[in-house]
């Protein structure tokens, strides 16, 4: 037990290392881009981050999914952590990204549709964890939240695409777009560094709040067995 | 049991219930009649603004209507935990869904046909030469939220503030049938009306979808 939370520990030094290093090179490697000068610096870590909540979400819909099919209380816990992580993620992209929409849009929101998804992943995800929150016996919440994840999940791309056909004001896809956009390569180094930084976070993230979910069971059980050996003095008093 | 047989008792079941109690009715009928006055005050729209604004006071009042009707649907079966002996029945779970969805789906339709002409006089805009497209509209838009309604009701009826938790797990899995359901309707209001087929797609996508997942997760909803 301990030689793995030595890894973990190792784990950690390693993002804030590689974190920090993308810190650096994002300002200081990184050129300014043409039109939009040293703004643009943002889109590193909204990109990276929004990446990592997506993943995150991912994962927790397949937590979701095994936890119906094999009734395995890891499955919830990995379900809960992957939603807390994606949801933290989602907030920050939100608000990074809104930054940045008052220097170039002139406005700090506006309903385009990527905004507005990230919106709704967000609502969604919030009555996911207070809907666990309201059920308190550990089997059943872990059921009715698994089927809610599985609901929330199925209606994230037809929030996407119905709020696609409004209208689009977010920047077009510039990795893999047209022909004639693209990143310089220092930027695509810098941008991979930092993806790479934010993934190994979220990783990081997931498993403490995974073991978090753990102990909280393990707390569970003793404070149940204590209960349970509690009851016999009590009965023992009232013969004497 | 075949499933429609089963469903269909079921589904007889719960009209009997509401027939004979008439909760629901009633309490959606005053409900209906007072949000169509509150939001003419809180609007006072003329002839053109109110034909701007009326798909989605429509779509708005249907969804706060909705959430009270659906909150009863497996409250009910709490007081003598008849849900049991339901369970108990040599029937699929996805039966008993599918019967209490249909249930919901009707009382919502009869709101529905109370709503649309009390708004449609209180806000002087005429539904009648587009009566059998909005009617297609609202029928997939309603089925949406009698599916996912159905579900979350069963999901949320041991929960701790089930009346306040509801609606928060409802309405934000619903946008995308306020959306459509809205933008459909809207399209049918302007003076030269037209079916708009990608947003009456999406709505029958979403109907799909949702109730194909319920027929998957059926047996974890309806279990103790």
């Amino acid at each position: 037990m301990k030689g793995k939370e030595g890894t973990w520990r190792l784990a950690w030094l390693a993002t804030a290392i590689v974190l920090g290093l993308a810190g650096y090179a994002i300002f200081f490697v990184a050129p300014p881009e043409l039109r939009q000068g040293n703004v643009y610096r943002i889109f590193f870590f909204h990109v990276a981050i929004a990446w990592g909540a997506f993943l995150a979400f991912f994962i927790s819909f397949f937590g979701c999914i095994g936890y119906l099919a094999s009734r395995q209380q890891e499955w919830d816990w990995l379900a809960v952590s992957t939603a807390e992580v994606g949801l933290a993620f989602t907030t920050i992209t939100l608000i990074i990204g809104s930054i940045w929409g008052k220097e170039i849009w002139g406005v700090w929101w506006t309903w385009d549709p990527r905004l507005t998804t990230a919106f709704f992943l967000e609502l969604l995800y919030i009555s996911y964890l207070m809907l666990r929150v309201m059920i308190v016996e550990p089997d059943r919440r872990a059921m009715v939240s698994g089927v809610f994840g599985i609901f929330a999940f199925l209606d994230v791309p037809l929030c996407y695409f119905s709020i696609v056909w409004w209208r689009t004001l977010h920047p077009q896809p510039i990795i893999g777009g047209a022909p004639g956009t693209g990143l310089d390569p220092r930027m695509w180094y810098v941008f991979l560094f930092v993806l790479v930084g934010i993934t190994a976070l979220m990783v990081v993230m997931i498993r403490e709040r995974y073991r978090l979910e753990a102990l909280r069971r393990q707390v569970g059980v003793l404070a149940a067995e204590l209960e349970e050996r509690a009851a016999p003095d009590e009965s023992k008093g009232v013969t004497a | 049991m075949n499933l429609p047989r089963s469903a269909g008792a079921v589904l007889a079941k719960e009209l009997r219930i509401e027939l004979r109690t008439r909760d629901l009715t009633h309490t959606v009928l005053f409900f209906v009649l007072m949000v169509a006055g509150l939001f003419s005050f809180a609007f006072s729209p003329t002839a053109d603004e109110s034909r701007r604004i009326l798909p989605g006071l429509i779509w708005m009042a249907f969804f706060f209507a909705g959430t009270l009707m659906l909150q009863l649907c497996f409250v009910r079966e709490q007081a003598n935990d008849t849900l049991a002996a339901l369970r108990l029945a040599p029937i699929d779970p996805f039966a008993i869904l599918l019967g209490k969805l249909l249930a919901n789906f009707l009382f919502l339709a009869a709101a529905e046909i109370v709503f649309v002409p009390v708004f449609s006089v209180f806000y002087n805009v005429s539904v009648l030469p587009v009566l059998g497209r909005l009617i297609l509209v609202l029928f997939l838009g309603t089925f949406g939220l009698a599916v996912v309604g159905t579900v979350f009701s069963a999901m949320t009826a041991q929960a701790r503030m089930r009346e306040l938790l509801l609606p928060m797990l409802l309405l934000p899995v619903l946008a995308p049938v306020l959306i459509a359901g809205v933008e459909a309707t809207g399209e049918l209001l302007v003076p030269h009306p037209s079916l708009a087929r990608e947003w009456v797609s999406m709505l029958a996508g979403f109907d799909v979808i949702f109730l194909t997942a319920t027929w998957l997760l059926s047996g974890f909803l309806v279990e103790e």
